[in-house]
């Protein structure tokens, strides 16, 4: 058997293109320090000391838990041929709809409103990725761009929803109330100072790695999931095999944004407490699509990747420590983005030469081409 | 796949060898740690103004060590303090009364760490936070006298971030003085809601421009960015907040409302230095030069500087009180 090349395992391998993406991530951001003047050893080794103590692990998890929600919430909206860039307004309601019922309900035992504050989350998800499905199956309206004006209806509904004042702080903070501690999700205080764990540390990561795997099973083990993923290849052929297709868009967008919403409350019961009146996107969802993009859309990758994603920003908000700018995790993660992005576009240059050799090898590859292509469309559309 | 596999080696081993030389020197530095608010450190306002004051003090002063964390968002006030915390820092000063929460919570956990929040004074009562207040509504007041005295059509513009007791006191200092100044003026008022969106700002001054104003003050961080671009293109005076912001339009910013941050911030870096920390509530107006009427004042009248000078004498000595509720300033209308 012939020897492969590099380059064919590279164009064959997607986790090592992912790897080698972010290797290369971090080499332009190690030419962006040296231009800076500033160590690379200093800035990186400060990137990698601070995530891997106990604290440091914790403190990952602890950001990773939103980051998971809503690269899952995307991904599976990839996996079923809609694009989900809503996730970020679906995030905001999520978080606003535990934090509503966290304040209001504050007597409630933790047994009863922790699952209260879910439901109400991922309803409140859910029904905003409906909205945007419904518009486009009734009207044919674009659901990126109805996703995106979405995102800020939810980011002004959640900043009215704030100021209302059963629901706005007691004090001078321009934020909700802290949520009850009964619905919080942290550790007990004995396990975090035993432990040496962070103070927001909590028990959501185990909602979200629960998430991911039912996520898994309906895309793979379900007819649901079978339906949903036709329509995402093909939505004219998955019509013609008797698939309702604007069922299967609205099932996905309510299933992704429950995730979404979901990840809101995670994020509001773990880490935050509290919602502040936004002055600006805080971006958990549009970190989603990143998260998706290099989790390949696979829920197993999402969680590797988000866990990556929190390091990143965990780590990166201390390099101003060492005198290196927050900004270096964004060229990091922006240039791993770009690569992912090439390297899918490398691997349908690569189909095109290969089907040169045969015509009709060639035919058969642009039928696959087309079949796949709303989907590779959308990863994109993503990048951008 | 051996290529790969030898280059991840090679990088973890840079990573890892990298993850060590830590602590350089041994001698014993005042570590100031500075956490900013979701604004960012480069915000043209009190994040900015307050890291540079630290940075000026451990200019002239090397026994300073001073490092900031900026937050991205509500949830990382805690994280940020933390680590600065777990850095061993002696001094953590919280810039904004959004850090509230998370001061008082870290405060109560950590005892033995010194604290200083800007803007809020709801952690006065314990006995490791210092709280740096302004009396924002004293130099509002200052440009309030200066707008009303140089409109021509009698009608100013006033662009605020967001509607709260801290903010409102800009709008209500503000019209007080617009009011001592010309009785009958307009004051146009407009609550962006936002603090980071230019391009609102600017269409809220040219709105205001178009309806006849001929002076504009914003109190609203990066929004106000655009107010003071309209009012450069559109040739009327802006009026800047917080930093001296001639600089952003040199020919028509008038003046600026300083609030000396940096004073504050490098106060209280000393005072730990000097083992003279105190907690409490620690007031800055124009008494202690904490706010101020901004050192650019070449576009001021003589006639108009004599005025707020002789009001900058008359609140030093209480003879002149600035309102600061709704109540005492009607006018005030934003919601």
């Amino acid at each position: 058997m012939k020897k492969k090349s590099f380059m064919e395992i590279l164009t064959s391998n997607r986790f090592l293109q992912i790897l080698l993406s972010i290797l290369l991530g971090f080499l332009v951001g190690a030419i962006f320090l040296i231009i800076m003047g500033i160590s690379v050893g200093d800035a990186y080794g400060k990137l990698v000391s601070s995530v891997t103590s106990v604290k440091g692990i914790s403190y990952v998890i602890v950001y990773a838990t939103a980051y998971i929600m809503t690269g899952l919430s995307v991904a599976f909206s990839f996996k079923t041929g809609v694009f989900n860039i809503g996730a970020e307004g679906q995030f905001v309601m999520g978080s606003m709809g535990a934090a509503v019922v966290g304040i209001l309900f504050k007597d409630l035992p933790s047994a009863v409103l922790i699952p209260l504050c879910f439901l109400a989350a991922m309803i409140a998800g859910a029904v905003w990725g409906i909205i945007v499905g419904f518009l486009k199956t009734k009207w044919g309206i674009n659901e990126v761009l109805a996703m995106i004006m979405f995102n800020w209806i939810a980011f002004y509904l959640s900043n009215f929803i704030a100021g209302i004042p059963a629901i706005h702080n007691d004090g001078s903070a321009e934020a909700t109330k802290t949520i009850s501690d009964n619905a919080r999700t942290l550790l007990s205080p004995e396990l975090r100072t035993k432990l040496d764990l962070a103070p927001t540390a909590n028990w959501g990561i185990l909602v979200g790695i629960a998430a991911m795997l039912i996520v898994w099973y309906i895309i793979e083990k379900t007819t649901l999931g079978y339906e949903l993923k036709a329509v995402g290849a093909n939505r004219f052929a998955a019509e013609y095999g008797g698939i309702g297709v604007n069922k299967s868009i609205l099932t996905a967008l309510a299933i992704s944004g429950a995730l979404a919403g979901l990840g809101g409350a995670l994020q509001v019961m773990g880490m935050g407490g509290r919602i502040s009146i936004f002055t600006g996107q805080e971006g958990y969802g549009f970190a989603g699509i990143v998260v998706a993009l290099i989790g390949c859309s696979n829920p197993f990758g999402v969680l590797a990747a988000g866990l990556f994603y929190g390091a990143l920003i965990y780590g990166g908000s201390k390099l101003t420590l060492v005198g290196a700018p927050t900004q270096l995790t964004s060229v990091i993660i922006g240039t791993v983005v770009f690569f992912i992005a090439i390297s899918i576009i490398f691997e349908r240059f690569k189909g095109g030469l290969r089907s040169r050799k045969n015509i009709a090898l060639r035919k058969e590859m642009e039928s696959l081409d087309k079949a796949k292509s709303p989907e590779e469309n959308n990863k994109e559309e993503a990048v951008k | 796949m051996k290529k790969i596999l030898a280059l991840l080696m090679v990088l973890c081993l840079v990573l890892s060898m990298a993850a060590c030389g830590d602590n350089k020197d041994g001698s014993k530095k005042i570590k100031v740690g500075m956490v900013t608010d979701v604004g960012g450190v480069n915000d043209k306002s009190f994040n900015q103004t307050s890291w540079e004051g630290l940075q000026a003090l451990a200019k002239e002063d090397s026994s300073f060590e001073v490092k900031y964390l900026e937050s991205k968002t509500d949830a990382d006030y805690q994280t940020n303090i933390n680590t600065f915390i777990d850095e061993k820092y002696d001094l953590i000063i919280c810039v904004g009364y959004m850090l509230a929460s998370a001061t008082m919570e870290a405060a109560k956990a950590n005892p033995n760490q010194k604290f200083a929040i800007i803007d809020d004074s709801t952690c006065a009562d314990l006995p490791n936070v210092a709280c740096l207040m302004f009396a924002q509504e004293q130099a509002s007041y200052l440009v309030g006298l200066v707008a009303g005295s140089v409109t021509k059509s009698k009608t100013v513009g006033y662009v605020q971030g967001m509607v709260s007791d801290t903010m409102n006191l800009f709008g209500i200092g503000f019209i007080s003085g617009v009011l001592a100044a010309c009785p009958d003026a307009t004051v146009l008022q407009f609550n962006a809601n936002k603090f980071d969106d230019i391009a609102g700002g600017q269409t809220a001054a040219k709105n205001m421009i178009t309806k006849g104003a001929d002076v504009i003050y914003h109190a609203a961080g990066g929004t106000g960015i655009g107010v003071i671009q309209a009012c450069d293109e559109e040739g009327i005076w802006a009026i800047g907040v917080d930093t001296d912001q001639a600089s952003l339009a040199p020919d028509h910013v008038i003046t600026s409302a300083m609030k000396r941050v940096d004073v504050a911030s490098q106060d209280i870096a000393k005072a730990v230095k000097n083992g003279t920390f105190k907690a409490g509530i620690h007031t800055y107006d124009l008494s202690n030069s904490g706010v101020d009427l901004a050192p650019t004042r070449t576009h001021i009248p003589a006639d108009v500087l004599t005025k707020v000078q002789q009001a900058m004498e008359d609140i030093k000595n209480g003879k002149l009180k600035v309102p600061t509720t709704v109540a005492e300033c009607p006018q005030f209308t934003l919601k």
